[in-house]
């Protein structure tokens, strides 16, 4: 196997053990540090496939992703849990081990179903798009396992960590404009739910999502 | 003839070896500890001065001690040593080496465990009987994930046998194995639950809240906790190992190859020493943790060798 295929794997080992990670780690504060690492592969994975194909946009992609998903976005994480306040324990619905189990079976699924799209692929990127729709489940299943506003919102971010990943194995990245588009949907969201959070916990004391079930209609 | 004799003579060696360097290197790892922990430490050479010391003294026993509990030290030493003698160190060429595969060894491990349970709990103390309890939690739960750990060499090698591991490992052309690395982090936490360390267990400790290893051999003394305490060293020593052999296998001479012997063995002592110094920082800067977290702990050690199986099967590395 080439060298550059070699490290494109070791990349992909490395966001699964990230998305791993992310889903066993109890404290807020980790978590972001995790999401920050997880956007530095993901940025390395892109340059290791620009200078393999020759894709340059794919650098410029990179350069985002650090800019955005290494600095941005953990700053405005870390600004928004100083100014709530919180650096609490993270609450899961289902304890550590059980969710890990689900994870490994998801993998097994996102294995599993990527495998005859990989073998129909030409790409040097094929054997990550199994890792890279498991990345996607596991940040689903983490903000489903989670009970308060920021680790969901860390499972969002994760998930689009895990779309970037998938489209740079399966496709050698999208179109530049769609990514920007989404970088910037990004990055606006993070400021809109940030700015949500003050509002919630200013009406329930609590940043526990929980109490938003009493927010819906009684069925009469 | 000459060859069964020189690999008679290689197995010979490589037994005593690791039989005698087992309790330099715990003394190794508590001096690394001592140095990080800014105390002088007290000397590579202390256990063995503690065994020499036990074996020179009386051995007590309980009134109501029966077979189990008198033989269970040489059940348990007889174990290591075989378990040490399968594991190639220095070269390839064991004598032994058919008689256990990777999942035989986890097998003899397993055995000499249960005698460790069965005679803590033969006096019937309730300490003896806690501490069987509690060792059994974590070996049910360190035994599948060190399974697990080898299945992904296994499976790379398309062999269980150690020595074929090693000799396909460490001369194959380099290749980066993510798989590997995801089996040797698990690997890692394995070692540490199993040779009663922290985070999983404090063998310095005789708090009767946290302590597991301490708990089953409370009842032992003289020779016989000599040979449970060197057992222990000889396993710790496996452990490494068995660590060296499946995922830093480079170094290790191949069968018939003499010339390389003497390079061999600095290779190992140098690993060996890396291995030391790596545990005893590990050991500094975490916390031993709940026993009710051993599971979380394990489970994560579990799930990594199967990650690392999933990622050999789904990339090929």
């Amino acid at each position: 196997m080439a060298m550059s295929a070699q490290l494109i794997n070791l990349m992909a080992a490395l966001m699964l053990l990230i998305a791993f990670a992310m889903l066993a780690q109890r404290r807020i504060l980790s978590l972001i540090y995790l999401f920050a690492w997880q956007g530095v592969v993901l940025a390395v994975n892109s340059v290791i496939v620009a200078w393999y194909t020759g894709h340059n946009e794919l650098y410029l992609s990179a350069f985002f992703t650090v800019l955005l998903k290494v600095i941005a976005l953990p700053m405005v994480l870390h600004y928004l849990i100083r100014k709530l306040d919180i650096k609490w324990d993270v609450e899961t619905l289902i304890n550590i081990p059980a969710t890990m189990l689900t994870g490994i079976v998801l993998v097994v699924f996102a294995f599993n179903l990527a495998l005859p799209i990989s073998q129909l692929a030409g790409t040097i990127t094929r054997g990550t798009l199994g890792i890279a729709i498991a990345v996607v489940l596991l940040a689903f299943l983490m903000m489903i396992t989670r009970r308060k506003a920021v680790p969901q919102v860390i499972g969002f971010l994760a998930m689009e960590n895990g779309l970037f990943f998938a489209a740079t194995s399966a496709t050698y990245g999208m179109p530049m404009v769609v990514e920007l588009g989404i970088l910037l949907d990004v990055m606006v969201g993070i400021l809109i739910l940030g700015i949500f959070f003050f509002q919630v916990r200013e009406a329930f004391d609590s940043l526990d999502l929980k109490h938003m079930e009493k927010l819906k209609e009684s069925g009469e | 003839m000459l060859t069964t004799f020189a690999s008679f003579l290689s197995q010979l060696a490589q037994t005593l070896l690791v039989v005698l360097i087992a309790p330099l290197m715990v003394g190794w790892v508590s001096q690394c500890r001592a140095w990080l922990q800014n105390r002088s430490g007290p000397g590579l050479l202390q256990p063995y001065r503690v065994l020499f010391k036990l074996f020179e003294k009386d051995a007590l026993l309980a009134h109501n001690a029966s077979a189990v509990f008198r033989s269970a030290p040489y059940i348990q030493f007889g174990c290591m040593v075989l378990a040490a003698s399968v594991v190639p160190i220095i070269e390839t060429n064991l004598l032994f080496a058919p008689a256990a595969d990777v999942i035989a060894l986890v097998g003899v491990f397993a055995l000499a465990r249960v005698f460790s349970a069965l005679a803590a709990m033969d006096v019937g103390t309730s300490f003896g009987t806690l501490g069987a309890r509690r060792e059994m939690l974590v070996a049910s739960l360190s035994e599948p994930a060190l399974l697990m750990v080898f299945f992904t060499p296994l499976l790379i090698v398309q062999s269980s046998s150690l020595n074929v591991i090693v000799d396909t490992l460490a001369h194959r052309e380099f290749a980066i194995y993510p798989s590997l690395a995801f089996a040797a982090v698990a690997f890692i936490m394995v070692l540490l639950a199993e040779n009663a360390r922290i985070p999983i267990d404090n063998p310095a400790t005789h708090l009767e809240l946290t302590m597991i290893h301490e708990a089953l051999i409370l009842e032992y003394s003289g020779r016989h906790l000599a040979l449970i305490e060197w057992a222990n060293a000889i396993k710790f020593t496996t452990y490494c190992a068995i660590g060296i052999a499946l995922f830093v296998p480079w170094g290790i001479a191949g069968a018939g190859a003499w010339q390389t012997l003497p390079a061999a063995i600095v290779v190992l002592a140098v690993k060996l020493g890396l291995i030391g110094i790596g545990l005893a920082v590990l050991e500094t800067v975490s916390a031993k943790m709940r026993i009710f977290r051993a599971p979380e702990f394990l489970g994560m050690a579990y799930m990594l060798a199967a990650l690392g199986m999933l990622t050999l099967l789904l990339l090929g590395a």
